[in-house]
């Protein structure tokens, strides 16, 4: 059986969504070795429209290129996720950045303030999609932490390379958190 | 070679190098920038010239009297300036100018949707600019296989002496893949034949067994006149009706002679099939897709991808097997290779399109709903 996922990162231009994307197919295809295809999807505005990467993640060769039944769903905003929240399978994974996500439909989250992480740890809002793929890392098994830090660590600028490790260290506690908050959410839904 | 993660554009662009482009000139325009961007960064290093000109009209004239001076040469696109270059595309066809366009299709017509997908441009690929004129287009699936056919589109331009379009669209365009590209040795490449006789007795368009005359490059010593009007053998222009028939014919002679060269398709699960989707560019993966899960659902589907679109493969729909019965084209047009199908078919099997032009690549699921609904077999009330 094949085993396929199709992630999607979704929210507004400049959020860094697209490089995300690059770096996540980087780590599957490159160095998990597994096949990768990522498209992107945008508004024409160079900041604040819609901004969308897929990345799908195979033991097979990879035919139709975009993602449709959405395994993974990270939203960065409140309409990236309320557009995309319909494709997430029943059983996928739900991340936003609660940052910008406030009113969430679904229990079953990992809500992780990666854009004000950002902003208070490191003083600058564009490290939250590192953040953000170090939670990744963390939450989902179809990307491994070694081939994500690789990944980052060859595609972000060679200046800002401690600033991003430190941004991909921050992101995997942070999800470390999430996991136990989800977890005790979890049990209450249990006895209720 | 390693893999590396690669996007189609970047695919064009390493393809182009490869393939010996050492001028490039262009105007930028969405979704084929990085075509040029990468162009503009890598070949001055390795011994090119780039230059930007003033928009596209003048790219095409520009990368026209670079190929004359003998350089191998190239730009890229996309709708509106594939428009603005139709004039220069048909004088290049006419003056017989190896070059190569690449147009990498967004949603039209007009300035359309520039950073979605569609392929609308593939009658305009073939018809675009006016005259008669022969063309050859070829139209890639995958991330690997827009390097092989950006090198196969400069070699059929130097073999032939034409224009080659090579058709992409924003899905393949923008598509990241994992690919091991080949080793530099192992490719082909494909240059101009030039004369070697004295200079005093070139003919510059005399007629040969390939129909592709010998081609001097400017400043090595071969002074010849290249005029878009209608020419004779010595390139100077002629209404003579034995000289222009002559042209006219071997235009179009010495791209049919080589049909069986250039006419590249791929089939998959036809052994069987009693339905058949012939499907092209991105397109091709989602009715790759389609083709496999009717497969499990019990239908007999098969897949002709096309790759060379023109001159369009009639040998790939001719040599259909026996048992099959019906074809479907999904397109993310309304319809222009479905034209072309029914043409080819002179209404021996039954034909139907499945379109789609939202500006999103058309699903797996499209495909298998529409083969249900207009299939001979469908529950469709009429």
């Amino acid at each position: 059986m094949t085993q396929q996922y199709e992630l999607r990162l979704a929210g507004l231009g400049g959020q860094g969504l697209i490089l995300a994307g690059i770096i996540v197919a980087e780590a599957a295809g490159i160095y998990d070795g597994k096949f990768v295809a990522q498209t992107q999807a945008y508004g024409a505005a160079a900041r604040g429209g819609f901004s969308r990467s897929d990345v799908i993640v195979s033991d097979e060769e990879i035919n139709y290129p975009k993602a449709r039944e959405l395994d993974l769903l990270l939203a960065m905003s409140q309409d990236a996720y309320e557009e995309n929240l319909p494709l997430l399978k029943p059983e996928g994974t739900l991340i936003v950045d609660s940052t910008y996500v406030s009113e969430i439909a679904d229990a079953h989250v990992y809500a992780i303030p990666f854009t004000r992480i950002a902003r208070e740890t490191f003083g600058r809002e564009n490290v939250a999609n590192i953040i953000s793929l170090g939670s990744i890392t963390q939450i989902v098994p179809y990307v491994s932490e070694e081939a994500m830090a690789r990944a980052v660590e060859r595609r972000v600028p060679a200046r800002f390379l401690e600033l991003n490790k430190k941004a991909f260290q921050a992101g995997k506690e942070a999800a470390r958190d999430a996991i136990h908050k989800s977890a005790l959410q979890d049990e209450v839904q249990d006895e209720i | 070679m390693e893999a590396k993660l690669l996007m189609g554009n970047e695919a064009v662009a390493e393809g182009a190098l490869a393939g010996g482009v050492n001028f490039f000139a262009g105007y930028p325009i969405t979704p084929s920038n990085e075509i040029g961007e990468i162009m503009s960064r890598r070949l001055p290093g390795a011994g090119g010239k780039f230059i930007q000109m003033e928009d596209e009209i003048a790219s095409m004239g520009c990368i026209i009297g670079a190929s004359i001076s003998g350089c191998k040469t190239m730009t890229a696109t996309s709708g509106p300036g594939f428009s603005l270059m139709q004039e220069n595309l048909g004088f290049a066809a006419m003056t017989e100018v190896p070059c190569v366009v690449v147009n990498v299709m967004r949603g039209g017509p007009s300035t359309g949707m520039p950073t979605l997908p569609s392929q609308g441009d593939i009658q305009q690929a073939r018809w675009g600019t006016h005259g008669d004129h022969p063309i050859i287009a070829l139209c890639p699936s995958t991330v690997r296989e827009v390097f092989d056919l950006t090198i196969t589109s400069l070699n059929f331009a130097e073999q032939y002496r034409t224009p080659v379009v090579l058709l992409m669209d924003e899905v393949i365009g923008h598509l990241r893949e994992k690919v091991v590209l080949p080793q530099v040795e192992s490719i082909e490449i494909a240059n101009r034949t030039q004369p070697t006789c004295p200079p005093e007795w070139y003919r510059p368009f005399e007629d040969n067994k390939s129909g592709v005359p010998l081609m001097a490059s400017f400043g090595d010593g071969y002074r010849y006149h290249i005029t878009g009007l209608t020419h004779d053998e010595m390139g100077f222009p002629t209404t003579k009706k034995d000289e222009v028939t002559a042209l006219n014919h071997r235009l179009h002679r010495k791209i049919r002679q080589a049909f069986e060269d250039i006419m590249l398709y791929e089939t998959f699960l036809m052994e069987d099939a009693t339905a058949v989707i012939v499907a092209y560019g991105c397109v091709m993966r989602s009715a790759k897709s389609a083709a496999l899960e009717l497969r499990q659902q019990g239908k007999k589907v098969g897949l002709i991808k096309l790759t060379t679109l023109w001159p369009f493969p009639r040998i790939a729909l001719e040599n259909m097997p026996e048992q099959v019965q019906e074809i479907f084209v999904p397109e993310m047009n309304m319809g222009q290779i479905y034209r072309e199908v029914t043409r080819v078919n002179q209404g021996k099997l039954r034909v139907r399109k499945i379109t789609k032009v939202d500006g999103e690549l058309i699903t797996p699921d499209e495909i298998i709903r529409g083969i249900k609904r207009e299939g001979a077999d469908s529950a469709k009330r009429y």
